[in-house]
């Protein structure tokens, strides 16, 4: 699986990265071998296998409806790096999709 | 041509747990800014969920009661996207194995019911909120991981009234369930529509638009009014529909292009490691069918034929379980249904908002009380009106207000006697021309006796009394 | 001997007689650290005041004749992706370079119950990811053993600071041998228990579904001692395991009669380096002479985990490094839209194998790849998951090499990510599976470079693990040489 410059720029877009055209050009080759590699797993038929996605199974976990202790807001606000009046400060949230 | 719209609504409602889905937070949003936040609900490193009983207690009382198929075992998935009222960077969601698929809810138009089906029912975490400014945005957490059902209906709505009217009924299940306010002006309940229009006929959907940003039921209405005749324009002139979202404008009273819909984005879901699939049991299942309330239709149904009630006033009723209850608890408490029912729709509701009434410090003792005073004739339906004031006023039961203001109605016919003896020496024109032909007379002497008693005479008596005293004397 | 080469169950001891104090042992150990530090550059933060502190508090606990943990004054050092309340947590990233957490890790938490004195956070590949430990915001770490190499990676810093006497215990993470890698490369011994065991709680998460907190010590009894100090369901963490925890001391004194060792075919084959296939040769003959039998086995699906790895390590780390973004904690870039705050703050804040990571996750999750690579490496997941519990069906243990080769020259394998990547060769398959797996010190090559020895058991099975390691360890010393510094 060949990974485009242009396919990387899409992920970039996508994890909200900024990356120089050299690591465009960098990441496109390196995912892309990393990719040729993984083709490894199509040697083998899954059809009739289920995925893991929880390695050692148990029951859910249920937690009571209870209130417990929360961050006082000046010890939430001394992580913030920009806060007004109590809320947290960005530049103005237009269309970022 | 003519059209047929199509219209699916997707809802979430805010479940009214103590503490939000994945922490020990409070969902009390009102609090100060950023006030009810903690290292899980603010995606803090390290933190992780831990699923609210409660929620998923809520999540279930809904699906059970929307006749869902409950999913013995349902995953939590991660939204992937970027907002800053997201703080994980991801949405903790339910994707492809919700909680809950295949409901139906019944809807009421004109008398006329329709089974709208639901497509699925899911539970997830609500985000924090934004404000804007000119040139920042400022974000509240508080709202952040507050626990949401999303209810999905499948397209099976045609116009404005039939999707207010879904909605009006979801919202009421949520409330005779108790597990939601339900608020659409305080954002607690809320409500994206899927909308497309298609010929007459035809059995292929057209291309659907989703209209967001809708806060009351009205709007609803109004939204799918503009974009049903948007949409019908644009077909007309040959153009093609647009998949997208759009936002309305309560203001404009439009709907406008927000951004182009679903191939921009890429959620990226995948099943969230960090909790463990949802194992719901038969015995679980059971036994919330067991706790569910009569729900409002059922309910309307009883109070008519239990109660003698008109359609009208039962449907007035049942618009909240409380008020319902509180009727039936008067009731119970011997008040006459008929009267109760009188009473709550005017007196009552004038005083307290339809939700408020339960908690009022007018409780269905104080109300069966005054209407068995009325009932047994300690009381006019006049000074019962008083006695309701000084209820309010001072909290006290009415019978003690009666006694110690000693407003019982006097019923006894020797006391009245004399009172009408007096009115009738003292008006002595009006006997007179009561007695030529002017029956009209009639009212203004009962008025004046009732006046000499403060209004506690019985006027059924008073006027037995005072017709034959009349008529006798005539003759 | 200085203190700070006793170990932690030989300190105890001398602790409980007060022919030492806790101040002397923190004092050698703070020494020792101020004259390897600039060496080994194994520490991001240190903290001598709070941890000589904590010293005294202990001797005035045992003055007065209170009841007191086995670890109560042992100097530990933690990697720098615990989270310790007031005391900054970078996880290696300029991302986190100045972040203070508001709560302690229940791993902290449940040591500071036990009293044990924390000297320093330690260095490590940034967000865990690397093997080599030169992917940090704060420079590489360097073998003891060898200042020009590399000590393995992620925990590096942790095996470091326990082989070069600048702790006595430490806690790391692993993910695919971020562990056991770096304790194999600087002979200590080091554990990765069964997923679960151990609370994940207010530890930085890499990939949820792997990461597992795991002990690093001089011996095995000392790893056994601090994973019965941590172990145990959580409630913070949906995803630990209720079931009790068992005194792992009273399985270090069984012998090794009854136990089978299953060698997996798969794992002594072409790639490895002869020198250490010989050491663990050795290893597996010793253990039978110490009354373990042996049998053959075959995990046939162990050449696709390197490939199940990384496709399902960078998908859940794509997301989890989703919340640095500026907005609440941490880095933010100036900038003066929200996008380019969005752009800046990660793309200068991650540094390049977090990013590359980032990049292939995303890729994998993303709309049309799903199915083909993240969906495929969890189905191939539960082949590998599938094979080990054949295995087991056979032997108690399964016994292999923890690495293919000894440690090798910093900056060796930086160009060349995949080659990286097959440093876990022997590694990851017991991350995918949940599986606990112990490594120690089982030999040196001609270089004198350490040579590690992996023993891998079933589903909460660490006690067989302690109990073959203990037994092996205390017929060998391999484990009570010290690199010269």
């Amino acid at each position: 699986m060949k990974i485009s410059p242009q396919e990387v720029e899409r992920l970039a877009k996508l994890a909200w990265l900024k990356l120089d055209p050299e690591e465009v050009k960098r990441y496109s080759q390196e995912l892309s071998s990393i990719l040729d590699y993984v083709e490894t797993l199509n040697q083998l038929d899954t059809s009739q296998v289920s995925p893991t996605y929880h390695v050692v199974p148990q029951k859910s976990h249920l937690r009571k409806d209870e209130i417990g202790r929360s961050l006082s807001q000046e010890e939430f606000l001394s992580m913030v790096p920009a806060h007004e009046e109590g809320a947290v400060k960005v530049p103005k949230i237009i269309d970022i999709e | 041509m003519n059209y047929e719209t199509i219209i699916g609504l997707e809802v979430h409602a805010q479940l009214r747990t103590q503490s939000k889905i994945f922490c020990r937070c409070a969902t009390e949003f009102h609090a100060s800014e950023n006030q009810n936040v903690c290292p899980v609900c603010m995606g803090l490193p390290g933190s992780l969920p831990v699923l609210n009983e409660k929620a998923v207690a809520f999540a279930l009382k809904m699906a059970v009661a929307t006749h869902c198929q409950i999913q013995p075992t349902s995953i939590f998935s991660r939204k992937n996207y970027f907002y800053p009222d997201l703080p994980k960077g991801y949405q903790i969601s339910q994707y492809d194995k919700p909680l809950a698929t295949a409901g139906v809810v019944e809807i009421v138009l004109e008398n006329t019911s329709k089974k709208i089906r639901l497509h699925r029912i899911h539970m997830e975490e609500d985000a924090g909120k934004n404000v804007h400014g000119e040139r920042y945005s400022y974000v509240n957490y508080n709202r952040a991981g507050i626990p949401l059902v999303e209810i999905v209906s499948e397209p099976d709505l045609r116009n404005a009234q039939e999707a207010a009217e879904y909605l009006r009924t979801l919202r009421s299940i949520l409330r005779y369930l108790d597990i939601s306010d339900g608020n659409m002006e305080e954002g607690s309940f809320r409500c994206d529509v899927n909308i497309s229009l298609r010929p007459e006929r035809s059995d292929r959907f057209g291309t659907k638009v989703e209209i967001k940003n809708i806060n009351s039921f009205r709007f609803v209405e109004n939204a799918i009014l503009y974009e049903m005749e948007r949409q019908r324009m644009c077909l007309e002139e040959g153009k093609r529909i647009v998949q997208e979202t759009r936002l309305w404008d309560e203001h404009e009273g439009k709907t406008f292009s927000m951004r182009q819909k679903e191939e921009a984005h890429d959620y990226r879901y995948f099943p969230e490691p960090d909790l463990m699939p949802l194992e719901i049991s038969a015995e679980w299942v059971s036994q919330i069918r067991s706790t569910l309330p009569e729900f409002e239709q059922v309910k309307k149904q009883r109070f008519m034929t239990q109660y003698q009630l008109t359609n009208y006033d039962a449907k007035l009723l049942v618009q909240e379980k409380s008020l319902a209850d509180y009727f039936e608890q008067t009731v119970h408490r011997g008040g006459d249904p008929k009267l109760v029912c009188n009473w709550i729709l005017s007196e009552v509701l004038r005083e307290f908002e339809v939700s408020k009434v339960a908690c009022s410090s007018l409780t269905p003792g104080h109300l069966a009380e005054l209407i068995c005073l009325i009932q047994k004739g300690t009381i006019s339906g006049k000074i019962a009106k008083d006695v309701f004031e000084k209820i309010l006023k001072q909290g006290k039961m009415p019978s003690q207000i009666v006694r110690e203001e000693g407003l019982e109605q006097i019923s006894d016919a020797a006391q009245l006697e004399k009172v009408i003896e007096f009115v009738v020496s003292e008006q002595g024109d009006l006997v007179k021309q009561y007695r030529e032909g002017q029956k009209n007379k009639f009212s203004f002497l009962v008025g004046q006796i009732m006046k000499k008693t403060q209004g506690k005479a019985n006027p059924k008596i008073v006027s037995e009394l005072l017709k034959n005293k009349l008529e006798r004397e005539d003759t | 001997m200085e203190p700070f080469h006793l170990t932690i169950f030989e300190s105890q001891a001398l602790l409980k007689k007060k022919s030492l104090s806790a101040k002397e042992l923190t004092e050698s150990v703070l020494k020792r650290i101020e004259a390897t530090q600039p060496k080994l550059n194994t520490f991001i933060t240190l903290c001598e005041e709070s941890a000589l502190c904590c010293a005294k508090e202990v001797d005035e606990k045992r003055a007065r004749g209170e009841a007191l943990s086995p670890l109560a004054g042992i100097p530990i050092s933690l990697k720098d992706i615990f989270l310790t309340r007031g005391m900054k947590t970078t996880c290696s990233s300029r991302i986190l370079s100045d972040f203070i957490p508001p709560y302690d890790a229940t791993v902290v938490d449940r040591l500071k119950k036990n009293d044990v004195v924390l000297v320093g956070k330690a260095n490590m590949d940034e967000f865990a990811m690397g093997s080599s430990n030169e992917n940090s915001y704060f420079g590489p770490v360097k073998n003891p053993w060898d200042l020009e190499r590399t000590p393995g990676g992620s925990s590096g810093g942790s095996a470091v600071s326990v082989s070069a006497g600048q702790c006595l215990g430490s806690f790391g993470t692993d993910t695919g041998g971020s562990v056991r890698l770096p304790a194999a490369l600087c002979s200590v011994v080091g554990l990765k228990p069964t997923y679960g065991r151990i609370s994940r709680y207010g530890v930085i998460a890499f990939a949820s579904s792997l990461d597992q907190v795991g002990p690093l010590g001089k011996t095995v009894q000392d790893v056994a001692l601090l994973l019965e100090a941590v172990a145990g369901y959580d409630s913070f963490d949906s995803t630990s395991h209720p079931i009790p925890v068992p005194s792992y001391q009273t399985a270090l004194k069984k012998d090794l009669k009854g136990l089978t060792m299953g060698i997996p075919d798969e794992y002594f084959r072409e790639g490895i380096d002869p020198e250490v296939l010989k050491a663990v040769h050795t290893a597996i003959d010793q253990l039978q002479k110490l009354g373990a039998k042996r049998v053959k086995i075959s995990l046939p699906h162990s050449s696709y985990a390197i490939p199940v790895y990384y496709l399902i390590c960078t998908a859940e780390a794509s997301s989890n490094l989703a919340r640095y973004d500026g907005v609440q904690y941490g880095f933010r870039a100036t900038a003066s839209t929200l996008a380019e705050m969005y752009l800046k703050t990660r793309g200068e804040g991650f540094g390049r194998e977090v990013k590359r990571r980032i990049m292939l996750g995303t890729f994998v999750l993303s709309s049309g790849y799903y199915d083909a690579y993240y969906k495929k490496a969890s189905q191939v997941r539960t082949l590998i998951q599938k094979d080990f519990t054949e295995a087991f069906k056979q032997c108690d243990v399964i016994v292999t090499p923890a690495s293919p080769t000894t440690a090798f020259k910093l900056g060796e394998k930086t160009e060349n990510p995949l080659e990286m990547y097959l440093t876990d060769i022997f590694t990851t398959s017991v991350n995918l599976a949940g599986l606990p797996a112990l490594v120690l010190p089982c030999g040196f090559d001609q270089k004198q470079l350490p040579i590690g020895l992996q023993l891998i058991g079933p589903h909460f099975k660490e006690e067989r693990l302690f109990q073959m390691g203990h037994a092996y360890e205390s017929a060998t010393d391999w484990h009570t040489r010290k690199p010269s510094l």
